[in-house]
């Protein structure tokens, strides 16, 4: 359904960040993009979604295809009109406006009035908690309300496919076991597209059917959710345990992945 | 000396007839701050320019036509305007905005005259100029109408961001672009909406002060009140604007009844922008601005 075909990523025109990256997404399938900080997930979204513009960056080369169509060099809003959205990292609601405010927000590209109504009544489904904190600044609710807003907002437009970047990011575990959950409800229920960058490991991968490693600009690793699960480089650099079951601090990681290199 | 308390309610009246005007006028450049983050130094020159095109517009006949002559190609002038100068600078330093509108003010105040001539133009409101008696205080229909025209138009305006979804996706862009941009809002198209409705209202207030004060390049002053009412009631506030409109207008009216007197007149020009500094020394996003939310 979206492919990215050996893309480069360039910003300011000097700043090589993807190296290469091929992925691809299947239609009715949560696949998740892993990677510690920095590895460019961030930057793999927003080339996808076309918001890379705004920063100044670039797709240098190789391409993006969604549904058979180029979208690379689109502009992000005709990219979102044919129901491809991206949930930014750290949720980015439009916090001077109210909860159900940045629902209408969210519908933009509907054109009836009737169907955003509609649209607003199946987020409040999915997410109750916001219908009791429509009239509310968004700016006010807490993490895992914003996060619930924003990914009700990006449904608003009734897409196809969401890009979710790092909704667990700052949010309490159980927190972010009911947002997976409900990810995963709208997989099997609206038949939703989902391509969810993380850092936690563990919880992506008990949620997706698929999942690629990144790391430094590059695609390591990529295989089904369940294989990921068992693999022991996994384990160990992502899942952030050892043989013992501790967790290892970046610091470590850092420290093995040199000494790997030189062997 | 006994206070005279007609005199006050007089100043007072004054001051909130004149303050509406005010608040309109900074509607257009709170518009443009709000939406696309330009701060327009041109908006007392807009004014001017909707002065020019009113008296052209109605062939010394037909105030009407001079009118939506008026509002019509202020509107267009905006529109055309965030294509040609301003889009191109999306993504520069604030500073070159800030200096381009500086620019186009001076530009406009040299080419309306080399255009139409320097004379002082009058344009006639068809109303009656027979002042109206409101208990013991007498006032003048033109600022009536000025005041009727404002209310109107902000009442527009705050229904307009508050209910329709046009609105708030404009708000929306004013809140984060970036954002705005992946929800499928066409970003640039409201900018230059945002640039349009500056045209608009310098249009209607436009055609209003000039009945009051004629048509030449004194008009453009008006600009120079618009930074004290908008620092007062939050650069992004539309309901500020409101607000610091009214403050200004009363203060200035007040303090010119009152001290003019004694300092021989003047006070009306720089009243205002002793309250501006006092509110930038105190209250640095002005009554009604937005602040960054920081959550706990
Ligand atoms: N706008 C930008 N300009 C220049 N470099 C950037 C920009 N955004 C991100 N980078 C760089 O690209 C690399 C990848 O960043 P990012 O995609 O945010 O990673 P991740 O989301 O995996 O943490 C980082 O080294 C970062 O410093
Ligand atoms: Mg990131």
């Amino acid at each position: 359904m979206l492919s990215l075909n050996n893309i480069e990523v360039v910003y300011d025109n000097v700043i090589l960040v993807l190296k290469g990256v091929s992925i691809a997404v299947e239609a009715g399938k949560i696949t998740t993009l892993l990677g510690a900080n920095g590895a460019g997930k961030t930057t793999t979204l927003k080339a996808i979604s076309g918001v890379l513009r705004t920063e100044r960056g670039e797709v240098t080369k190789g391409n993006i295809e969604f549904d058979g169509k180029r979208i690379d060099g689109m502009r992000p809003f005709d990219i979102a009109k044919i129901g491809l959205v991206q949930v930014f990292e750290g949720r980015r609601v439009f916090e001077h406006l109210t909860t159900e405010e940045n629902l209408i927000a969210g519908g933009h590209v509907v054109a009836q009035a009737s169907k955003v109504r509609e649209g607003i009544e199946r987020v409040y489904s999915y997410f109750p908690r916001l219908k009791e904190r429509r009239t509310q600044q968004s700016g006010y609710l807490s993490g895992g309300e914003q996060q619930m807003l924003a990914i009700g907002r990006a449904l608003m437009s009734s897409p196809r496919i969401i890009l979710l970047d790092e909704p667990s990011l700052g949010l309490a575990p159980m927190l972010t076991e009911e947002i997976f959950g409900i990810v995963q409800q709208l997989r099997d229920k609206e038949k939703l597209t989902v391509l969810l960058v993380e850092q936690n490991a563990t919880l992506a991968l008990e949620v997706a059917d698929h999942g690629y490693v990144m790391e430094n600009g590059r695609i390591v690793l990529e295989g089904d959710a369940e294989k990921l699960r068992q693999n022991s480089d996994i384990k160990e650099f992502y899942l952030g345990l050892n043989e013992v079951g501790t967790r290892k601090s970046y610091r470590d990681v850092k420290h093995y992945k040199r000494r790997k290199r030189w062997l | 000396m006994d206070f005279d308390f007609t005199f006050f309610a007089l100043l007072m009246t004054n001051g909130v007839l004149i303050g509406l005007m005010y608040s309109l006028i900074a509607l257009g450049f709170v518009l443009v701050y709000k939406a696309t983050d330009a701060i327009n130094f041109a908006q007392g020159e807009f004014v001017m320019m909707a002065g020019y095109l009113a008296v052209l517009g109605a062939f010394g006949v037909n105030f009407w036509l001079g009118l939506i002559v008026s509002v019509l190609g202020m509107a267009a002038f905006g529109f055309v305007l965030e294509r040609v100068m301003l889009r191109p600078l999306i993504g520069r330093p604030v500073v070159a905005v800030i200096m381009a509108t500086i620019g186009l003010a001076a530009v406009l105040r040299g080419i309306w005259p080399m255009l139409v001539g320097v004379d002082t133009y009058n344009i006639t409101l068809p109303i009656s100029d027979e002042p109206i008696e409101l208990g013991p205080l007498l006032l003048q229909p033109v600022q009536l109408f000025g005041a009727g025209v404002a209310l109107a138009f902000l009442a527009g305006f705050t229904w307009f961001f508050l209910k329709s979804r046009m609105g708030v996706a404009m708000r929306a862009v004013a809140d984060n672009q970036q954002v705005a941009m992946a929800m499928g809002i066409n970003v640039e198209r409201y900018f230059a909406l945002a640039w349009a409705m500056a045209g608009l209202v310098a249009a209607l207030g436009g055609v209003v002060w000039s009945s009051m004060l004629g048509v030449d390049t004194h008009l453009a002053l008006i600009g120079l009140k618009v930074f004290p009412v908008v620092i007062l009631g939050g650069l992004d506030s539309i309901v500020g604007a409101i607000v610091g409109g009214l403050i200004i207008g009363v203060v200035e009216s007040v303090a010119a009844g009152y001290l003019d007197p004694y300092v021989g007149g003047g006070t009306k020009d720089f009243a205002p922008y002793v309250l501006m500094i006092l509110v930038l020394m105190f209250k640095p996003y002005g009554i009604f601005g937005k602040r960054k939310i920081e959550r706990v």
